[in-house]
């Protein structure tokens, strides 16, 4: 996957991610304009299918609200690399479809650097510098859920 | 063994070690409002029925009633598959918040496995259960199998010795040890809270450590059964249950001891939860607002520490003070004990049982520029309305102490 970085800091928490007064609506397309409303409004104008978010520690504390990993990834974010991710998200995150890794880019890219990421083979470049780096994969039968396209599709197979 | 380690035991059926995978049988599962979005992810797997129906609990507490066309439906949505599937433990929006409101119904015993589509199903841990939040979609895995995977964690033992001087209490043990371990210093972890100051505890007081144990990152928080446990869970549960708890030479990652002998009132500054002060570091910021309630801190004793600040006097005419009683049989109560006539005196304004104004769905949110100070489990900006308005957390005789005075209080300066 390939795209352009959006680079945030610590702690960044699921309120602000997807704020608590738009979770009555399950249209997540409605959700996705919404994304980030309270860290960075310009976020989910700008953004563009196949971004990359750049974070530091603790990524989606907070909630378990599982609309922050679908806000993202309907507003077109193609995966979130942080130094670290809080428990519940980070599930999230694989469960519904959007790819994590827990690495720490943020010396690697600055805002608006193109990424490029092999999540099977742990492989993370910022093509704007020419810098590379390795990160250590995702176990594969978490591959395998976001290959698929999330659990629900993986559970699916169970009752076919 | 620790006590994370023999339920993830038996609930995989082989020995668990830290850092394994194992696939975890559920022993309960509840759901709030985002059951809808737990029905739709069920619906998409395919499952003919739920794996056990007596297991699963679900209610409402997060917008009742439903303060939206769009959460109405939701609503309805849910109440449209309780019937079809005729799921018996249903609680509709009459009864509060599910934290509360599961224990109360004798659903929570100790040593049970539990998730729980909400952050704050780590509240159960105070009964010895092995208790985490977890997502929509993974629900609705559990719904269809009554399985989920789960990563075994280590253990963080927190040692509370000393004795808390009287009004500070088990929210400000846990903002005290938010604040030394910051947000993420318990990540993926147990915590178990042992020792004199928990021992000591009410029930209540162990489900607000908890509770707010997840807001320094904990999988799990845990205090382990005792008497008072015992006396709590008579009367609501007739089925048997056994504590567990961690053997004395269990591999704990972490001892940390502390003495809290002399420990101040504390207060979670904006907007982060782990920006902890003592409460005499900031007395006289002005507020607008003051909220008591929420799964952190709405219990009758909660109310009772409030009234106890409150009787008798009133707050000024430019402070709005929220009072939400954490379910309908701490309503009732309050009503029955004359502290919700009391509270109502001073100027409350008491609302329905449930999550109230905590989450900024409504009942009291804030515009640009307010500042609340709350009862409640998180601070982060726009969590209570307008990203730029403020909120404070500290403990219900604080909060109390502060809407009378209207400004952050010190409660030992302003009780009678």
């Amino acid at each position: 996957m390939k795209g352009k970085v959006w680079k945030y800091g610590d702690h960044v928490n699921t309120d602000v991610i997807i704020p608590g007064r738009y979770l009555d609506d399950y249209d997540f397309k409605n959700m996705a304009k919404h994304a980030m409303e309270d860290l960075d409004p310009k976020f989910a104008k700008d953004v563009s299918y196949g971004d990359i978010i750049v974070a530091g520690r603790n990524f989606g504390c907070g909630s378990s609200r599982e609309q922050a990993p679908l806000a993202l990834k309907h507003a077109g974010v193609g995966a979130v690399v942080a130094i670290s991710f809080a428990r519940i998200f980070y599930r999230n995150a694989i469960n519904i479809g959007l790819p994590v890794i827990e690495f720490d880019a943020t010396g690697m890219f600055e805002k608006g650097d193109v990424a490029l990421i092999n999540m099977e083979k742990g492989i993370i470049v910022n093509e704007t510098s020419g810098r590379t780096s390795r990160f250590e994969p995702l176990p594969a039968f978490l591959l395998e859920i976001l290959k698929e396209g999330g659990l629900v599709p993986h559970s699916a197979k169970r009752f076919r | 063994m620790t006590f994370a380690q023999k339920v993830l035991s038996k609930a995989s059926g082989k020995e668990a070690n830290p850092g394994d995978i194992v696939s975890a049988k559920i022993d309960l599962a509840m759901s709030h409002e985002n059951a809808a979005l737990v029905l739709r992810s069920f619906k998409e797997i395919g499952a003919k029925e739920v794996w056990d129906p007596e297991k699963i609990v679900l209610l409402f507490d997060h917008r009742v009633p439903a303060n939206t066309t769009k959460a109405a439906e939701g609503h309805q949505s849910v109440r449209n598959f309780v019937k079809a599937e005729m799921l018996p433990n249903f609680y509709d929006l009459r009864e509060g918040i599910c934290h509360q409101v599961l224990p109360e119904k004798g659903h929570v015993l100790p040593g049970m496995l539990i998730v729980g589509t909400d952050s704050h199903t780590t509240t159960y841990g105070a009964f010895g259960a092995f208790s985490t939040g977890i997502g929509a979609t993974e629900m609705a895995a559990v719904w269809a199998t009554g399985e989920l995977w789960m990563k075994v964690p280590q253990t963080f033992r927190f040692n509370l010795n000393g004795k808390l001087d009287d009004p500070v209490t088990a929210k400000d043990v846990i903002l005290h040890l938010i604040g030394k371990m910051g947000a993420d210093g318990c990540d993926y972890r147990c915590a178990e809270f042992v020792g004199p100051v928990v021992d000591s505890m009410s029930i209540s007081g162990r489900m607000t450590m908890c509770n707010m144990s997840m807001e320094m990152g904990a999988k799990a928080g845990v205090t382990f059964p005792d008497e008072k446990t015992r006396d709590y869970l008579k009367g609501r549960t007739s089925k048997e249950w056994v504590p567990v708890t961690s053997d004395q030479d269990a591999d704990v990652e972490k001892v940390f001891d502390m003495d809290l002998t002399g420990l101040s009132p504390q207060v979670a500054y904006p907007h982060s939860v782990d920006n902890v002060k003592p409460v005499e570091e900031m007395t006289g910021i002005p507020v607008d607002q003051a909220v008591i309630g929420s799964c952190t801190n709405g219990r009758a004793e909660d109310l009772l520490a409030a009234e106890r600040i409150l009787h008798g006097r009133h707050i000024p005419d430019n402070v709005r003070l929220i009072v939400v009683p954490a379910s309908r049989e701490v309503y009732l109560w309050a009503a029955d004990s004359g502290i919700l006539a009391s509270l109502v005196r001073s100027g409350a304004i008491v609302t329905n049982p449930g999550c109230g104004p905590c989450l900024g769905a409504h009942q009291g949110l804030l515009a640009p520029g307010e500042r609340c100070i709350a009862t409640t489990n998180r601070n982060f900006r726009g969590r209570m309305g307008s990203p730029e308005s403020e909120v404070y957390l500290a403990s219900p005789a604080t909060v109390a102490a502060s809407a009378l005075k209207g400004q952050i209080a010190d409660p030992r300066e302003v009780r009678a």
